[in-house]
């Protein structure tokens, strides 16, 4: 007992996982809880996300592992030359996983996996001083993954398998920092889709140089989300030819990557310990521009937002104690590094580097079943920064900018079951 | 033991809702700003349309809302500043009703013809108004701006005496805040107890007169100490304006408050005087350009009669290589009806008397003279009363049409065009009044914003900064709303952020400012007649 509160304090004072930019790193309660570390752990179905090459070596023939989490977020934002302030008030997010694995003989195990890596839910109060970039985002994307995973010996395997993605976006904003109707109605317009699908794929690899010590690797390729044909509506346009809009219903294009990730980490297990590094280098640079193109007009596209992201970083340390037969506690720490470049601060993701802190247990309810909790708190130092590449309703390029701090807290629950 | 777990779990959870961001100087946080040595408990402005919000021909809400002391009174409001109230209103149309009948026309709005072409400013017919100048509003307001305010009636009581209003002996604006039919402006403002005040007024002693091309009268220069026999369009006397001006700093200072008071811009540097070119009659106008040979021929007769008579300097004549200048009436020039009648007898016979009465005091603009903004429509058409006129004297309607196109045959009236005298007199007096506001805000030691010069740049060489550009140019320019007059909300945050400037200096104030590309400019619709 006074172990675990030791462990929960040390939990406490480090910290967890969630990536820059839109990536939310939450696919597996175990591997929250350390840190979300995972790509050399062979520790449950979890695996099918983290390295569908560690499947095979499961001890049992059936493995399930579900889980959620709820994130809450919360962004500030003030600018002390201009007095103003603003703070978020987001959903709960979400993020879902389900993983199962089964043993088809020795050397060849089949899984599937539906997890949701992707996502943002942004809530600005309406008309607040950067609603010309955003009044508020929902963005989601479901994975789903059948994966194969082959055992070529005891000390290497290879895993992979294709991923369907369906996406969905609603993104609301002002169409200026100044355009209003007659009345003072802020003019804005919201994009909506859902049902945006494409494929792509998950490879993985894993040796084991000894008993207990593992290396990993897994890559995920870029997704590509191309909206076409969604529903964009505008409001409180003026009454003038002179605007190019008109209040109601059009159709948008747009589209938008969810970047490739490559994860290479190691294990290393000691008695009751088991500690695990993983390295991810996310490919954010693909995320150049958010372009969209509304049909009601002959422009293409009519909305330019650069948002030149680059590649970014995250290094993860997780560590798990098997208290007793039933207890396993965990705990983990990350470096998360943030794609936005300087100048490019959106506030639809206004994120910087930050830091990680994750805690969990599991426990064993039968030699079958377990309950497995974990949360990670990330910490973000404020930051003054600004978005250079707005376009004002003259056509100018504007900044938009001021501090910003943001915070995540999430706790989730998870069961996996074994047999 | 799940028991025990669960409860440090909910340790753990309160202990994370705790980490909820926040800034190491949160502006929220005592001493962030600073009201120095100023107290805006009670701000309350003083001024005229452009305290009001007035914009665009009109009073409404959202103008009200983004008034410079409106803007101003959300600043102060990070040091102390009370709550500011307005009489706003009861729409954004504009105009307003008296007993039901509407005698405030509504807005300006840019209108767009359907291919997307500009039209024009345009009086808004979406909506009627539903401001009704007989309902007292039943208080005052800290911005006690009115529009259509001279100095001295800010001190006049029965400014606001609904009753008065059908016959123009009192202002429609106030008549909706008067506390009472004889309250004056500055009685109401005192009474609200200002800790702190701005006072901007004078503009109206000399814009009536400009905007009225000069038809007022120059009270100054007739030594006329008696505002209350004043016309609408006239100059009010400099002694009367420093008199007023003192009294009105006295009783608002008499309780210790502070405040900010501005000058006087120059009224003939803003768009509606600065449009309209003097030369605007282009040999490429397919309804101009055919006619100069036929125009130039009648004009050398007229010419030689101008020669003969000793005022050759009054020859017209259009050129066909370049715009030509307007033909107006120049009030200031020695009458020659007569000798102009007799000498055109030959030539024109019964038309004689006639045409000498239409050239007597006529010649072409120079680049001296300023044309209304008002003058753009009318230059160019044919005067259909002239017209009318002409053909009730006998004249063939030919004729008659020939010598009725204003600005080319028949002379742009004197009330449409500033001529340099007049512009003259305007600057005279607005000099000394400005002398007088800088030397009173020193006896009384306020703060004081010299918006003439702020102007003077934005209308030389436009005013730029951070991506925010304002110039004088009507329409783009930013800086005035569509009738060319009063600025636009982004003008008014320009405004608000030169009093911070000076309030800081003088008081030790520090007060975050507005970013003037928040605020907008001109409003677009369409829905015109």
């Amino acid at each position: 007992m006074r172990k675990l509160l030791l462990l929960v304090l040390f939990a406490t004072v480090t910290a967890v996982s969630y990536a820059g930019g839109y990536r939310v790193s939450v696919q597996g309660q175990r591997a929250m809880a350390m840190g979300h570390t995972g790509v050399a752990v062979v520790n449950s179905a979890e695996l099918v996300f983290f390295n569908p090459a560690g499947l095979v070596y499961l001890e049992d023939k059936l493995n399930v592992s579900v889980g959620a989490s709820g994130i809450f977020t919360d962004i500030i934002y003030q600018n002390e030359e201009l007095g103003t302030s603003s703070q978020t008030d987001n959903g709960v997010g979400t993020p879902l996983n389900l993983y199962g694995s089964y043993r088809i003989n020795d050397w060849f195990t089949a899984g599937l996996g539906v997890y949701t890596p992707y996502g943002s839910g942004v809530t600005w109060p309406t008309d607040w001083p950067g609603s010309h970039l955003v009044n508020n985002i929902e963005l989601a994307a479901i994975y789903i993954q059948p994966t194969l995973s082959f055992k070529l010996s005891d000390k290497f395997s290879i895993g992979g398998g294709p991923i369907f993605v369906t996406g969905s976006v609603n993104f609301n904003r002002n169409l200026s920092r100044t355009t209003e109707d007659l009345e003072g109605n802020r003019s804005n317009v919201t994009i909506d889709d859902s049902g945006v699908t494409n494929w792509g794929w998950s490879i993985g690899a894993m040796f084991n140089p000894s008993e207990n010590f593992r290396l990993g690797f897994s890559y995920r390729s870029e997704i590509t989300l191309e909206a076409e044909g969604g529903e964009a509506t505008f409001s409180n346009v003026p009454n003038s030819t002179a605007v190019g809009f008109t209040n109601g219903t059009t159709t948008f294009d747009a589209s938008l990557p969810l970047p490739a990730e490559l994860t290479v980490g190691l294990s290393y297990q000691y008695k009751k310990w088991l500690f695990a590094f993983d390295f991810n280098r996310q490919f954010w640079d693909v995320y150049e521009s958010l372009d969209i193109d509304f049909g009601s007009t002959d422009a293409n596209p009519d909305s330019v937002n650069p948002r030149n992201y680059k590649n970014s970083s995250v290094f993860r340390f997780g560590l798990q104690y098997e208290a007793t037969e039933k207890i396993t506690l965990r705990a983990g720490y990350y470096r998360d590094e943030s794609p936005v470049q300087s100048g490019y601060f959106a506030p639809e993701t206004p994120r910087n580097d930050s830091d990680g802190f994750s805690g969990g247990f599991s426990y064993a309810i039968t030699s079958k079943l377990a309950i497995d909790a974990s949360f990670f708190y990330l910490r973000f130092s404020e930051i003054t920064e600004s978005y250079d590449f707005g376009t004002s309703s003259t056509g100018t390029v504007e900044s938009f900018g001021g501090t910003y701090k943001s915070s995540a807290f999430a706790p989730g629950l998870g069961l996996t079951y074994k047999m | 033991m799940m028991k025990k777990n669960i409860k440090y779990l909910a340790i753990l959870v309160l202990g994370l809702v705790a980490c909820e961001p926040e800034f190491d100087n949160p502006i929220d946080e005592v001493g962030v700003y600073s009201s120095g040595e100023a107290d805006f408990s009670t701000y309350v402005a003083l001024g005229n349309s452009l305290t009001a919000g007035y914009a665009d021909n009109a009073l409404y809400i959202t103008g009200q809302e983004n008034s410079y002391p409106n803007i101003l009174s959300q600043q102060f409001a990070f040091a102390g500043g009370g709550e500011f109230t307005q009489p706003l209103m009861s729409d954004n149309t504009g105009g307003a009703l008296l007993g039901g009948t509407q005698i405030l026309d509504n807005r300006f709005v840019l209108a767009f013809d359907e291919e997307g072409n500009a039209v024009g400013p345009a009086i808004y017919a979406g909506a009627t108004p539903t401001t009704e100048i007989s309902a007292n509003l039943g208080g005052s307001f800290n911005n006690m701006g009115v529009p259509g305010a001279k100095s001295f009636h800010l001190a006049a009581a029965g400014y606001g005496n609904v009753s008065l209003v059908a016959d123009g002996l009192s202002n429609p604006y106030y008549a909706r805040f008067a506390s009472s039919g004889t309250s004056s402006v500055i009685e109401d403002a005192l009474a609200q107890n200002p800790t702190f005040f701005s006072l901007w007024i004078g503009n109206n002693d000399i814009l009536g007169y400009a905007t009225s091309g000069g038809t007022g009268v120059n009270q100054d220069t007739e030594g006329n100490l008696d505002p209350t026999t004043y016309g609408g369009n006239d100059i009010t006397n400099t002694d009367v304006f420093a008199a007023t001006y003192n009294g009105l700093l006295e009783a608002l200072t008499a309780n210790g408050a502070k405040g900010v008071v501005l000058n006087l811009p120059s009224v003939t540097s803003i768009p509606f005087f600065t449009t309209v070119p003097y030369a605007p009659l282009s040999p490429a106008d397919p309804n101009f350009g055919p006619q100069i040979p036929t125009l130039n021929e009648t004009y050398a007769g007229l010419n030689a009669a101008f020669a003969f008579l000793g005022v050759g300097d009054r020859a017209i004549e259009f050129s066909t290589t370049e715009a030509s200048p307007v033909v107006i009436v120049d009030e200031s020039l020695t009458d020659i009806t007569d000798g102009l009648s007799a000498v055109l007898a030959g030539t024109f016979g019964a038309l004689a008397p006639i045409i000498a009465a239409q050239f007597g005091q006529a010649r072409q603009a120079t680049e001296d003279d300023l044309l209304l903004l008002t003058s753009s429509s009318l230059i160019g058409q044919l005067d259909t009363d002239r017209f009318a006129e002409l053909v009730a004297l006998n004249v063939p309607e030919e004729t008659a049409g020939q010598f009725s196109v204003i600005g080319v045959s028949l002379p742009l009236g004197d009330e449409y065009v500033l001529l340099p005298e007049e512009q003259s007199e305007i600057e005279n007096a607005r000099n000394v009044y400005n002398a007088t506001i800088e030397a009173l805000a020193g006896v009384y030691d306020l703060a004081f914003y010299d918006a003439a010069a702020d102007l003077e740049q934005v209308a030389t060489t436009g005013y730029f900064s951070g991506g925010a550009s304002l110039t004088s140019d009507f329409v783009t320019g930013g800086a005035f709303s569509l009738d060319g007059v009063h600025p636009t909300p982004r003008a008014h945050a320009f405004t608000a952020n030169a009093i911070l400037d000076v309030i800081e200096r003088k008081y030790e104030t520090v007060l975050p400012r507005v970013d003037i590309l928040d605020y907008g400019t001109i409003t677009v619709n369409d829905e015109v007649n």
